[in-house]
């Protein structure tokens, strides 16, 4: 069954309303049908109300529901033929960081996201969704596979952020994640990034230096988690709603500030609620993007993603 | 290990835990007299700047601000500022315990800057180089969308004259009062850094006390060179996230220029007095 979360309850119990009319019909033989249709109704109007009208910290649930797909659900939804290239040849294969060959709608590209389990054992393989250096390196050694022969980059992105640990700072992870922001500047294919869920911090941008930058509808996208930034500024984790409040982490916000270039919808109760439909938005809304971006000469591809990076930021000059 | 020595150790490590709390916050002792916040030596204020901040006694280096680094560093009068106009505004109209907006006030006032870098054109040791200098006084030295514009625009500088780039980093890593548009500075600088990189010219990281998050994952560790200031702590992750996401005890040293050192993360460690003959022979060696 699918976990509920605090703000979907009142949909919960109307749901269970409809239901118990529809037992009591059947056992009276009472035709029940308008009342049912009636609640019904109401049951639909209120869902696209909520999920309309999210608070950033209801979204923030939403980008992290356990039942969320995950970058291997999409591969599986959207691709053909995935075969995985595995490690960074320098003694690791970070799991938290997939990617490969696969072919959409019949070409081949190159696509690597960051995967999250769906159960312990499953985010114990993949770290939560938590890069190490070495995976960020893996995905810059795909990168420039890609750009080898000349196929278009697919990033989606979904995580809480790099990992903090010892062996991730010995290693490297802010100069692994500077490295593929300067290198992905450099690409001469073209690069489609998608936040499907949590897109935090240099971690999720180590993968989005992209010509076009998507985000799922309830997905969010910050320079820090709102728990952290919580316990910095208000030196309370609790304090997260605020914090995602005052962030501006949603696709809206994002979208204003144009820092990315795409929403692309989900199913009503979110992408969890419907994996095929939402794969295939997502789908579609790639292949457009790569239709218009493979028009583009190496040279345009290069300077409008520079250009396109340069312009963002907002200050004043006197 | 002799009863002494065990209490002898633990002492020593009492001092550096408290130095490292303390760094960076003035002691206050009447007028012209200071203490080392590591050792505890008096000393008078004088004679700690003739040293460059750097402890007469135990060579503990202090914390220093870009005016004072841009001075120790660059030939007499020879550094030009640049771009002191671009200004920060609140774009998210931020409010978490202050408005963003106090926060710029209180910034300004407490550093006389506008900003938490200073970027321009100098000489050192006779050769001419671009540089941004970042202020940690300045909230942190984070980076928001002027940090990132200025550090963009004297690479660009830098590109166009074709001079050798020198970035100074002392940041706590992205400015969240920006949130997204300063994660995208990050993108930003290293774009630009990419030019540097593909027409050749040189560019040099000297990360200093301290050095984390956004900065190490942007422009601050993308120099062909990268130098770090003796005792400088440096990272991505603070030491306090690691701590408590590992739940384990972390190395006395670690982060520190001299541990990085050790793994392969640097490619020197420099004492403050070297910084500047360092920087000219490593200029003059790549002829610029």
């Amino acid at each position: 069954m699918t976990q509920v979360l605090d703000f979907e309850k009142p949909i919960v119990e109307i749901q269970k309303k409809i239901d118990e009319l529809k037992k009591m019909s059947e056992e009276s033989g009472m035709d029940l049908n308008s009342q049912i249709e009636d609640f019904e109704k109401q049951a639909q109007d209120y869902k696209k109300e909520l999920y309309s009208k999210l608070k950033p910290s209801q979204k923030l649930q939403i980008a992290r529901h356990p039942e969320r797909p995950k970058f291997l659900d999409y591969v599986d939804l959207i691709c053909e033929d995935f075969i995985e290239l595995h490690g960074d040849r320098e003694g690791m294969d970070d799991r938290a960081i997939i990617g490969g060959l696969a072919k959409l709608d019949g070409k081949p590209v190159m696509i690597i996201g960051i995967q999250k389990g769906k159960n312990t054992k499953e985010n114990l393989e993949y770290n939560f969704g938590m890069p190490q250096p070495q995976g960020y390196r893996k995905a810059l050694r795909l990168f420039k596979h890609a750009n080898k022969f000349n196929m278009p980059i697919v990033t989606i992105i979904d995580t809480p952020g790099a990992y903090p640990g010892i062996k991730a700072e010995e290693t490297g992870q802010g100069a692994a994640i500077a490295m593929n922001l300067r290198e992905m500047s450099k690409l001469n294919v073209p690069i489609v990034s998608i936040i499907t869920g949590e897109g935090c911090s240099g971690g999720a941008l180590g993968l989005a230096v992209a010509d076009r930058v998507m985000m799922l509808e309830h997905a969010y996208y910050t320079v820090i988690s709102p728990e952290g930034c919580a316990s910095i500024l208000w030196r309370d984790a609790s304090r997260f709603a605020d914090a995602a409040e005052a962030l501006k982490i949603t696709s809206k916000d994002l979208l204003e500030f144009n820092i990315i270039d795409e929403e692309i919808k989900e199913p009503l109760g979110g992408a969890h609620c419907d994996y095929n439909v939402t794969a295939s938005n997502m789908k579609n809304a790639i292949l457009k993007a790569l239709k218009e971006l493979s028009k583009k000469s190496p040279e345009t591809l290069k300077n409008g993603r520079y250009d396109k990076f340069r312009a963002m930021g907002r200050f004043v000059v006197s | 290990m002799t009863i002494q020595e065990w209490f002898d150790k633990r002492k020593e490590a009492q001092i550096e835990r408290r130095a490292r709390d303390m760094k960076g916050i003035e002691v206050e002792t009447p007028e012209l007299w200071t203490k080392c916040v590591h050792c505890g030596a008096q000393m008078l204020k004088t004679d700690l700047e003739e040293n460059m901040f750097v402890c007469p006694h135990c060579d503990y280096h202090f914390r220093i601000n870009a005016t004072e680094r841009i001075k120790q560093l660059f030939d007499e009068g020879s550094f030009e500022e640049m771009f002191k106009n671009v200004l920060p505004t609140d774009p998210l109209n931020f409010v978490d315990t202050e408005p963003y907006a106090e926060r710029l006030k209180k910034a300004h006032a407490k550093t006389g800057l506008d900003e938490a870098v200073i970027t321009g054109i100098g000489k050192i040791e006779g050769h001419k180089i671009a540089a941004a200098v970042m202020d940690f006084d300045y909230m942190g030295g984070s980076m928001g969308s002027v940090v990132g514009e200025k550090v963009t625009r004297i690479m660009e500088e830098a590109l166009k004259q074709k001079l050798p780039m020198l970035a100074v980093t002392s940041s706590g890593g992205a400015r969240m009062q920006e949130s997204a548009l300063s994660l995208m500075q990050m993108a930003k600088t290293s774009c630009a850094a990419g030019r540097l990189d593909e027409a050749g010219i040189l560019y040099i990281n000297l990360l200093t006390e301290p050095t984390f998050g956004g900065i190490t994952a942007s422009f601050g560790t993308l120099g062909d060179i990268i130098i770090a200031e003796q005792g400088a702590r440096i990272g991505f992750a603070g030491r306090r996230v690691i701590e408590q996401t590992i739940r384990q005890k972390l190395p006395e040293d670690f982060q520190t220029a001299e541990y990085l050192l050790k793994f392969g993360q640097v490619d020197i460690v420099s004492k403050r007095k070297n910084l500047r003959k360092t920087l000219a022979n490593i200029l003059d060696m790549h002829g610029v």
